[in-house]
This record gives structure tokens, C-alpha cells and sequence, in this order.
């Protein structure tokens, strides 16, 4: 069986949640091809070799640079269809999820995303989605010949022991009408741990009084080595910029660690968090709603117990 | 300009999720329904682009005769008129292909709607009805303005944004900030009943993705308290317990 994934990649480096999805593949023991748009060193596609892939596809058309989505889509159909693979699999992601769309349409492939766990082909090809934003998933049986598997972060562990992939050079058709949108600029944060591929996420709320306050959290994400969140008011109110926004309307995290401080808990802030394995709360009131979803929890004053809790993880560190 | 907002019926945000007939069927029991809010974003900044710029809201929904009064308070929020096409949403590609028959032979300039419906959180049928009418479909758009036939929008992208420009026709599928949510009032809620609902039969489509089983996650443990005063003990538990770090 021979499975495509699409992999991207930031700063030099191929996304820890694309690795994940060809470790998935791998999983589902397919003869797995990795294929990457866009200018990132050899070295670092191999990467994907370890994570289960045998061959890694680079597109280096210098169009691609940028994530246009209609020509993704198109390279991706055509990569498909060279490697003759029936399967797509790839990371939910702002690119992914849009490529993918247009990948099913164009293919006829049923496309399922946010799946949690590896196919069950016992009878027809069964998969476990994730729906009601994290309140309840649903099995899934898709029909079609070709299928396209969105996976949620987490559903597989990432594998890291495969061998270095070989790298070859893929070149689509493209043609004008698949450059129809120009991207005229990217604002975007450099260097700092992006909130949906996070392991840790330190999310502040209404608590936490003022953007002035951010400090602490910013230093708690720092020494835990995570993303910094926020509840919808504080996106809303500018102290925050918008994608770290967590919660229903905003990003879903699933993380091995959320710590949520001065976040009262209302459930369309818990629909963006309910898949993290662990739930750490700080709230000032013992009656929040946010303590009956946590695994952990301290009722104190933020602007005490964080500054504290930072000390002890660097004391702990050291 | 003539613009398609395609809504979906969908529970409140704080609705029970449960499930009945062997957890293959959504217990609707005392469950509000509501317009999805991502497509409530697209509506109203449809709402506005027609107020400046003149022109056409249509709004349409895929769905059985119960999705009437989420359409009808779409109609009163600013929508011109409606379209039902009598079926169940069950699956995304079979979605995407009626409103893209529909969306040929009506020859929108722009069709916006919800970046994700929130029940099955596909956030694919933009993109899929893009492919299908062969035209650009861009999401989550958190901003849209449009001049002429030029449009400049902002989309949001992992740790930021991302500026485009492109022409009409279109698709976007819309978050916030990208409008305001609107509450109809009296004299929308007045009007919307007296607005054309078309409900048109849908046509045929294999469904790609059978629905087998629903499933709840299992309930969550106690949770563990600490006194403020003893984070160290936090931190014993975060790596010994958790293993988090
Ligand atoms: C359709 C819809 C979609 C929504 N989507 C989202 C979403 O995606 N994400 C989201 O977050 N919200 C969303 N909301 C809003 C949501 O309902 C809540 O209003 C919001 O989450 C509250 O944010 P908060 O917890 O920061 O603020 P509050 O509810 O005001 O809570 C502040 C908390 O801080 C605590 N606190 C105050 N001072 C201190 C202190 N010194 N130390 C410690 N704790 C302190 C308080 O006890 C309180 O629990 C949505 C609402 C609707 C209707």
C-alpha cells in the first residue's frame, strides 16, 4: 500500500506534527513517500526517514515558496498519482487543511480530519474522528478508493528510529490559474514555541488583569519550555494577539500539559483544551468551573503562586 | 455583487452532547440550535459588504425542514432570501458537491462561509467547493475587504498572519475578527418572515464517509489540589506523576 504525506516545514526544519503524521503512515504499514514544497536543506528532509518514510519528494519550483494553495493541491494530486498512492495523510494545519480540502474534490477521495487513532480495516477502512470540538468523536467508515487522513496532534507517538530517507527532486504541471492568489506578506512570530505543535501550553484569562501582567506567564512558558495562550476576552481586548486564542472560536490544543491561569473554564473555553493530557488550573476562586476539568489544581492569587511555581521549576531544573 | 452565505444548524455552544439509538443518532432532546458562529462571522461581514456595496444575500443551508428557524433568523439578521436543499449534512464531500451545483448556475461573485462547522469540525467544504467550481478558496479569513472586483483579506496562519490579494469570484472561510456577530432585531425578525425560503430537492451524490458510531471520551479523574503555599509539591508531581516535564 503506498501512502503519500504531506509535510511541511518551518525555520529549517520539517514541523514536529508532519513527522507525526508520517509516523502514522508508517503505522499503518504503507510504503510511506514524504513529499515537501518549498526551499528547506536535504539534510533536514531526512528527518522524515526516521519518523517511517522511505523517500522523501522535494518541489523546489521557486513559485511554491509561498503556500498557494490551489498549486499545492495540484502538486500534490500529481505526486499522488506518480507514486500511485491511494493514500493521503498530513497535519492539520492552516496549509494542510485547505490543500487537503481541495485535494479531495479533485481526486473524488473522502477526506476525514482530526482523526485520533489508526485505522481499524478489519471491516472496510474505519477511522476515529474527533468531533463536537473534543466533546465526542464519532467512527467513520470512508468508501471511497482514495482516502485523505487529517491527523489530530498526538494520535500516534512519533517514531525516531528509521533509517535517513532518500531525497528526490518531484516537478508538477502548473499552470497560471493555479497562481490566481498573491500572498503579499507574512506577519509572523520567529523563534518562540508555536501553539498548536506546543508539548506545554501556559494560557492566561481575564485574571490575569492587563497585557502589563503578561510577564510572568511569558517567563512560566519560558522555563517549561511552552506556547503562551489566552481565553477569547483577552484576544478580543488586544491584549493578546489573535492565534493565541484558545478555545471554540480560537486554536485547539492538545498538549501533554495545559496550564490554565485566571480562566474561569466556560465550556467553549474547555472545548479548545479537553484533549491535553494533563490539565494544571490556578484561579483565585475554588468554585471556578475550570478546577472540575483539571487534573491539577491551586487556589491562590496568580501573581503569587506564579512567580512562585516559576522559581520552584527553575530551583527543580538546576 | 451577488453573495452566497452558506450557514450550518448546529447546537449551542453550551448544548449536553449525548447520543441515542445505540450511539448512532445526536440526542436532540432540549437542545438549542443555533447558526454555526464561525458562519455567523460570515454573515454579518456579508451583511456589511452589501451595505456598502449593494447587491444580493442569499443565504443557504443543507439540511432537513428542522434547520428552518436557524435560516429564518439569518433572514432576519440581513440575508435577502434562502435556500434549503432537503438533505442530511452528513458528509462533507457530498455537502460541498450540492453547493457547488447550486453555486454554478447562480453564478455568485463571492461565496463566504464558516471557517469549521462546530459539530463535525471538518473545516473542509470551503475548500472542497473551491475545487469544485475551479476558484480560489481561502481560510480562516479573519479580514475581507473588496474593491471592484479586488479583494485584500487577512488569513490567519500558525503564530500569525498571512495578506493576500485576489479577485472575485471567491470563496473564504471566515473567523473572527472579522465581523461582529449580529443580533436581528424586531424589524429584521419581522421582515425574515415574509423572505423567499426556497427549498430545493438535492442532487445525487455518493457520501464518502458513513457514519458508523459515536463515541463520548471517558470522564475525567478527581482532580488534585495543592495548597498555594506548596508548589514544590506541584512540581514532585508534574514530573513524577504527569511526567510533563
Ligand atoms: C459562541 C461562543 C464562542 C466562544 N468561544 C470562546 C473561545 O474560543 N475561547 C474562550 O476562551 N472563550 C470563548 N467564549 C467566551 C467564554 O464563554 C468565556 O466568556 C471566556 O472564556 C471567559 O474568559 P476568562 O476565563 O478569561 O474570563 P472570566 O470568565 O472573566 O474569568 C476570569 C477568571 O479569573 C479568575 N481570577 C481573577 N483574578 C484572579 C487572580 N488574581 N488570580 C487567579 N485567578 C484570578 C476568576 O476567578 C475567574 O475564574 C465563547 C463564547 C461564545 C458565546
Amino acid at each position: 500500500m503506498s501512502i503519500l504525506v504531506f509535510i511541511e516545514h518551518a525555520e529549517g526544519a520539517v514541523k514536529k506534527s508532519s513527522l507525526e503524521a508520517v509516523s502514522y503512515a508508517a503505522a499503518m504499514e504503507g510504503d510511506v513517500t514524504a513529499i515537501a514544497i518549498g526551499s528547506i536543506a536535504e539534510d533536514a528532509l531526512k528527518s522524515a526517514g526516521k519518523a517511517g518514510a522511505s523517500k522523501v519528494l522535494h518541489v523546489t519550483d521557486e513559485k511554491l515558496e509561498k503556500g498557494i494553495i490551489q498549486a499545492y493541491a495540484n502538486v500534490i494530486s500529481q505526486a499522488m498519482e506518480k507514486i500511485g498512492a491511494n493514500i493521503l495523510v498530513l497535519a492539520k494545519s492552516s496549509l494542510g487543511d485547505p490543500v487537503a480540502a481541495r485535494v479531495s474534490a479533485k481526486l473524488d477521495a473522502g477526506f476525514v480530519s482530526n482523526i485520533v487513532d489508526l485505522p481499524d480495516t478489519s471491516s472496510g477502512f474505519q477511522v476515529k474522528r474527533s468531533i463536537y470540538t473534543g466533546k465526542a468523536f464519532a467512527n467513520v467508515n470512508i468508501t471511497t478508493e482514495k482516502k485523505i487522513l487529517g491527523i489530530k496532534k498526538n494520535a500516534v507517538e512519533l517514531k525516531e528510529d528509521g533509517a535517513d530517507a532518500s531525497v528526490e527532486k518531484f516537478a508538477a504541471n502548473l499552470s497560471d490559474a493555479d497562481f490566481n492568489v498573491k500572498i503579499t506578506s507574512q506577519d509572523k512570530a520567529t523563534g518562540e514555541v508555536l501553539l498548536p505543535e506546543a508539548e506545554i501550553v501556559v494560557s492566561g484569562g481575564r485574571g490575569m488583569k492587563g497585557p502589563e501582567n503578561w510577564g510572568m506567564i511569558e517567563e512560566l512558558a519560558k522555563t517549561l519550555g511552552a506556547a503562551t495562550g489566552c481565553s477569547k476576552p483577552v484576544s478580543d481586548m488586544g491584549w493578546r494577539p489573535h492565534h493565541e486564542h484558545v478555545g471554540q472560536t480560537g486554536v485547539k490544543v492538545s498538549p501533554q500539559l495545559y496550564v490554565a491561569v485566571g480562566i474561569s473554564g466556560a465550556i467553549q473555553h474547555l472545548a479548545g483544551v479537553n484533549s491535553s493530557k494533563n490539565i494544571l488550573v490556578i484561579n483565585k476562586d475554588a468554585e471556578a468551573p475550570f478546577f472540575s476539568a483539571a487534573d491539577y489544581g491551586i487556589v491562590g492569587d496568580a501573581f503569587e503562586v506564579v512567580p512562585k511555581l516559576t522559581a520552584a521549576l527553575k530551583a527543580a531544573q538546576n | 455583487m451577488k453573495i452566497l452565505v452558506c450557514i450550518t444548524h448546529v447546537p449551542d455552544t453550551t448544548a449536553k452532547i449525548a447520543f441515542t439509538d445505540n450511539n448512532k443518532k445526536f440526542d436532540a432532546n432540549g437542545v438549542q440550535f443555533i447558526i454555526g458562529p464561525y458562519d455567523d462571522y460570515a454573515l454579518a461581514r456579508a451583511v456589511e459588504l452589501k451595505e456598502s456595496s449593494g447587491g444580493t444575500l442569499t443565504v443557504l443551508n443543507i439540511g432537513t425542514s428542522e434547520t428552518e428557524p436557524t435560516i429564518r433568523k439569518a433572514l432576519a439578521i440581513g440575508a435577502d432570501d434562502a435556500i434549503r436543499i432537503n438533505a442530511e449534512p452528513t458528509d462533507s464531500l457530498f455537502v460541498a458537491k450540492q453547493i457547488a451545483v447550486h453555486a454554478k448556475e447562480a453564478n455568485y461573485d463571492l461565496i463566504m462561509m464558516g471557517r469549521e462547522s462546530i459539530d463535525f469540525n471538518g473545516g473542509m467544504v470551503h475548500g472542497m467547493v473551491g475545487e469544485l467550481l475551479g476558484i480560489p478558496a481561502i481560510s480562516p479569513v479573519m479580514k475581507l475587504d473588496i474593491e471592484g472586483d479586488k479583494a485584500t483579506m487577512a488569513r490567519e496562519i500558525e503564530g500569525g498572519k498571512e495578506y493576500l490579494e485576489l479577485s472575485l469570484p471567491f470563496i473564504a472561510g471566515c473567523q473572527e475578527p472579522i465581523a461582529e456577530w449580529k443580533i436581528p432585531n424586531m424589524r429584521g425578525i419581522m421582515s425574515a418572515r415574509s423572505k423567499k425560503l426556497e427549498v430545493i430537492e438535492p442532487v445525487s451524490a455518493d457520501v464518502a464517509g458513513q457514519l458508523e458510531q459515536y463515541e463520548l471520551p471517558p470522564a475525567k479523574g478527581a482532580v488534585k489540589m495543592i495548597d498555594a503555599d506548596n508548589v514544590e509539591e506541584l512540581v514532585k508531581l508534574l514530573k513524577n506523576e504527569a511526567k510533563v516535564i
